[in-house]
């Protein structure tokens, strides 16, 4: 460990990540709502607009649609705006600019106008919230081609990421699980080279069954695999990362050892981000397959009343149990 | 009085199907010069030269919207979006930028297009499917033509949001200062982004134009069920001027554009104008106007034509002779037959073309795609270069 290592929270991460783009590149901006002198709802963007100035660091009014149309004309100008939605189910309102304009405005224009624009998304549940603050819309945009999506897990990505996803000269919508912002601490060693962003990566190793994660399902995947150790099973964890593009390298590796993979999310199953990794996995490795490729998700229901989100998330016990199911076969 | 304050009937009055009193025009339809308390036509140089320019452009404008009609009718190209009647909103809007200044169109903007130097062939490739608008915006300070109702308001105001923290805005430098052009309709100012691009511009202060082309219809809907009141005055709720010129008089279009152009460049934020005009052609070559609209009222718009005003007033004050008029029917012509030649000599897209430019940095997944169907294509003996 350098000197440079300090132990930081998830919204630590980004906050300092941002900060490095800023400083790196004055034509980055963070455009949202409260995004200034509060520092967003989540204290992501605390403390730059202080030190980078209203200029810079706007707060916007309140209307998606027109913070993400802005974004456009600022990118079509060469600036490179990182937008804040302030709570995934409000993306909705800008839905339109981000697939209509955002996503197709190099296509449309032959590649001659470049939308280097990052669009954050706290998305996820389990924090107790009112309706339309725990959703998980990924799919949505990893269905539309021209858009990136991207989605961390952990104080080190946070940070590491939000600057790649700024430095890439395509819009990349950038997922950050609201649940861990303020949750568990990790050890960033700045002077370190982090992987390329459109990477997966194996969080824990193993040889008898694929756990498929990201965002938020990381942590309880890697749960599930510690319980699952206890029982002598031992399971493997990838951490996604990218997904849009997927990067099917190292989950084709791990699933031709293993034979089996669960691919765990919170989004509702029905045509997820499970249901297209279960084909590309059937179509890529059919033969090394011992099992279908099972999903544990949200049920395909609205996200319910947060007394009982908990039933509804997938939870370290509905892991265990589609690994019981997929060692049955 | 109302409990709820004044009689909204008595503070705009009857409907004005002339435009109404508020109305700024130069010309009339008759081909008269009127003066403005507010407004005149100032372009730089000669007027009468000006004039005569503006005369030339609106004449070649519509000839590209005619042939281009017929150029569908033929065949050649999928759908066309007229712009017949507009010819003096777009040549006035168009010819009173400056060369910094920058456009956001909608699909119609043809006349702007021509003002800005872009040959016609580019709009052309765009309605005959070969590509979705192939020009380079920053070549010619002028957009890609935006087909999503109102979208492009919006991309207008961060651009100009832009142009302010570059420092091009205020600076009291006419060959620095710049500002920006939103064109849409009537019926894009229902949309939601329309008014937020509103609520933006005026926050911010932006350097934007907000032009709108009311041309009465949005496709089969009357501009009555767009708005209770003048769409100008809708600007005054925003916190910012509105003001209604006559749509099919160039000089009064371009002495206001280059008014509210002025007032962005210098720094004092948004203006909306209201071009007052009428769209005579269809919505586009698949639209029927017969079944919504009576021919009476397009007969009466006729009598309002932008360009025979022109011509009036420089025949009547000896400013063109037979000359002119004959030399720019024959530039006409031959703008007319070069875009019939050139649209039939416009490449096709080759299939592996679909991969092209998704990404700035392609994806491995795609590259496989682009390869496996090159693959698929390339199993067709004989069938694909």
């Amino acid at each position: 460990m350098s000197d440079a290592a300090q132990k930081i929270t998830l919204a630590k991460g980004l906050n300092m990540g941002l900060r490095k783009a800023m400083e790196a590149d004055a034509k980055v901006l963070v455009m949202g709502e409260d995004v200034g002198k509060l520092g967003g709802v989540f204290r992501i963007t605390d403390g730059l607009q202080k030190d980078f100035g209203e200029d810079r660091v706007i707060d916007s009014p309140l209307a998606e649609s027109g913070i993400v149309g802005t974004a456009v004309g600022m990118a079509m100008r060469g600036y490179r705006p990182v937008v804040e939605i302030q709570f995934d189910g409000f993306v909705y309102p800008a839905y339109d600019q981000i697939v209509c304009q955002v996503a197709k405005i190099h296509f449309r224009s032959k590649g001659r106008i470049k939308m280097p624009i990052v669009i954050r998304i706290p998305f996820g549940g389990g924090i107790g919230a009112v309706e339309h603050h725990s959703e998980s819309p990924e799919a949505q945009f990893a269905h539309t081609p021209g858009l990136k999506v991207v989605a961390c897990s952990n104080p080190v990505d946070g940070y590491w990421m939000i600057q790649q996803a700024i430095a890439c000269d395509d819009p990349v919508i950038f997922l950050e699980p609201k649940r861990q912002y303020h949750a568990d601490k990790a050890e960033l060693d700045e002077d370190a080279t982090p992987d390329p962003l459109f990477t997966s990566r194996v969080v824990r190793q193993g040889q008898d069954v694929t756990l498929l994660a990201y965002g938020p399902t990381v942590k309880t995947a890697m749960k599930a695999a510690e319980a699952a150790s206890n029982e002598g099973r031992s399971l493997e964890v990838i951490d996604l990362r990218t997904l849009s593009p997927l990067d099917m390298e190292p989950v084709l590796a791990s699933v031709r050892r293993t034979g089996r993979a669960v691919v765990v999310h919170e989004a509702h199953v029905n045509l997820g981000m499970g249901a297209e990794l279960a084909a590309r996995i059937t179509e890529q490795c059919f033969y090394s397959l011992e099992a279908p490729v099972l999903r544990v998700g949200g049920f395909d229901t609205p996200y319910p009343a947060s007394r009982i989100e908990e039933e509804w998330l997938p939870d370290l016990d509905r892991v265990l149990d589609a690994v019981d199911r997929t060692m049955s076969f | 009085m109302t409990a709820f304050g004044p009689d909204l009937a008595e503070v705009f009055g009857p409907a004005q199907q002339d435009g109404g009193p508020e109305l700024v025009q130069l010309l009339t339809p008759e081909g008269e010069r009127v003066e403005h308390p507010e407004f005149s036509f100032t372009p730089e140089g000669d007027e009468a030269e000006a004039i005569r320019g503006l005369y030339r452009d609106m004449v070649l404008v519509r000839r590209i919207d005619t042939e281009s009609t017929a150029l569908q009718r033929h065949g050649e190209l999928g759908i066309w979006a007229q712009l017949l009647g507009q010819e003096a909103a777009q040549v006035g809007a168009g010819r009173a930028l400056r060369p910094q200044d920058f456009v956001f169109p909608t699909y119609r903007e043809h006349g702007v297009a021509w003002c800005r130097g872009l040959d016609p062939l580019k709009l052309l490739g765009l309605f005959r499917g070969v590509d979705h608008g192939d020009w380079d915006p920053e070549d010619y300070n002028f957009g890609l033509y935006t087909i999503v109702i109102g979208a492009q308001t919006l991309h207008a105001t961060g651009y100009a949001m832009g142009m302010q923290r570059d420092g091009v805005v205020g600076t009291g430098d006419p060959e620095r200062d710049a500002a920006v052009v939103a064109h849409f309709g009537d019926g894009a100012s229902s949309q939601g982004d329309v008014n937020e691009a509103f609520i933006f511009a005026a926050s911010y202060n932006a350097p934007v134009v907000f032009f709108c082309q009311n041309n009465q219809w949005a496709i089969s809907e009357p501009i009555e069920r767009q708005s209770r009141i003048p769409l100008y005055q809708r600007a005054l709720g925003f916190g910012f001027p509105g003001v209604r010129v006559d749509g099919n008089d160039v000089l009064a279009t371009y002495a206001v554009t280059q008014a509210a152009l002025q007032r962005a460049r210098d720094g004092q934020g948004p203006t909306f104008v209201e071009a007052y005009t009428y769209r005579m052609g269809a919505h586009t070559t698949t639209d029927d106007p017969t079944r919504y609209r009576l021919s009476g009222d397009v007969e009466s718009w006729k009598l309002k034509d932008p360009i025979s005003r022109v011509q009036a007033y420089l025949r009547r004050n000896g400013l063109a002779d037979a000359a002119f008029f004959d030399e720019v029917a024959g530039e006409a012509d031959d703008l007319g037959a070069r875009l019939r030649d050139g649209v039939k000599a416009l490449p096709d897209p080759q299939p592996l073309d679909i991969f092209g430019n998704v990404y700035a940095e392609e994806t491995d997944e795609l590259r496989q795609q682009h390869d496996e169907f090159a693959a698929y294509l390339d199993s067709f003996e004989g069938s694909h270069a």
